[in-house]
């Protein structure tokens, strides 16, 4: 089970309080009658589908109802941030990779979040 | 004024109006351990249950000039009148339980719509949709930690908080309002599954039912 922060609730609930809503940061296009069929076709429905720092939206279901944004660790599945909507991440996969020490501070902001 | 349509929704007529859990005490029976009870349960039915929704700020100003208690700005918080039987409880960052007396919902109702004039809000009457179950006794925080997914312990969950969470798979609200007493705000539609549920988990206390 997942103990997850809720960053609406200020607290770790039990992953039962929650449900997955996929990928998380996918913008509609601003004018889909502008789009070709191509791009209208990726964003309804591809996916990323990495093996290690994932972005996701999750939602409150039984708490506040709110949805938030989970960056996750598809490998570990360990759960590096969560953060509100309409915010960025501040852990990314170009973060991770980056040098040992740097990437030491995010994890463990990651284990707090 | 808003240009909503509001309605009263207790009428004058005449006809019986029956609690979400007559059904239960009918079927199930309200059980009565007397003096070797751990374990008080309760419905408090007909409260008026209102959802008010919109900015924390906005409406913080109209609750404390209509009903004279602050707007629990705090996740998780529940803030009652000395009497303790007006409450509003923190839901969501833009949603507000507010629980009073039965029949003093739609005069609330109103006046929070005349303060708020063409604010952004919205104000629902949710009092048939919902009932209110305390238990009380020594036991209450051991029912709890065998029905509920979230920690009870005191250190988790002082006096004046409330949350909403799974209780035995149902959603449902539990709140604190003093130290010996807890409050679960059920669907009217799972009243009865509570109920029992309630019946069940606290015979091994000598649940007392009081009607």
């Amino acid at each position: 089970m997942f103990y997850i922060y809720c960053p609406y609730c200020g607290e770790h609930r039990e992953e039962e309080e929650f449900h997955p809503k996929g990928q998380a940061h996918i913008e509609r296009p601003k004018e889909p009658e502008a789009c070709s069929d191509e791009e209208w076709g990726n964003y309804l429905f591809f996916r990323d589908n990495p093996r290690g720092v994932h972005h996701e939206m999750w939602v409150h279901a039984v708490g506040c109802r709110k949805f938030f944004n989970m960056t996750r660790h598809t490998v570990s599945y360990e759960i590096l941030e969560t953060y509100k909507m309409g915010e960025q991440p501040s852990i990314t996969a170009d973060s991770q990779a980056k040098p040992r020490e740097a990437a030491a501070v995010s994890q463990q902001e990651g284990v707090r979040a | 004024m808003s240009n909503a349509a509001t309605f009263d929704t207790r009428t004058d007529t005449a006809i019986p109006v029956e609690s979400p859990l007559a059904y239960s005490y009918r079927r199930s029976g309200a059980p009565q351990a007397g003096g070797s009870s751990r374990l008080q349960l309760r419905e408090r039915a007909m409260l008026g249950h209102l959802i008010l929704r919109g900015g924390a700020i906005v409406l913080d100003e109209a609750v404390r000039d209509v009903l004279g208690l602050n707007l629990p700005g705090r996740p998780q918080t529940l803030v009652q009148d000395a009497s303790g039987e007006r409450s509003i409880q923190w839901l969501s960052p833009d949603e507000w339980l507010v629980i009073v007396p039965g029949g003093e919902e739609f005069p609330l109702e109103t006046k929070l719509r005349e303060h708020l004039g063409s604010a952004h809000f919205a104000i629902s009457d949710v009092s048939g949709g919902q009932t209110l179950l305390e238990i009380s006794g020594e036991a209450a925080r051991e029912l709890l930690m065998k029905t509920v997914i979230y920690d009870v312990h005191p250190s988790n969950f002082p006096v004046g908080k409330g949350v909403t969470t799974v209780f035995a798979k149902a959603t449902t609200i539990i709140r604190r309002p003093s130290e010996d007493r807890w409050e679960l705000v059920v669907r009217r539609s799972f009243a009865d599954y509570c109920y029992r549920w309630l019946l069940d988990a606290g015979a091994e206390f000598g649940v007392n039912v009081q009607q």
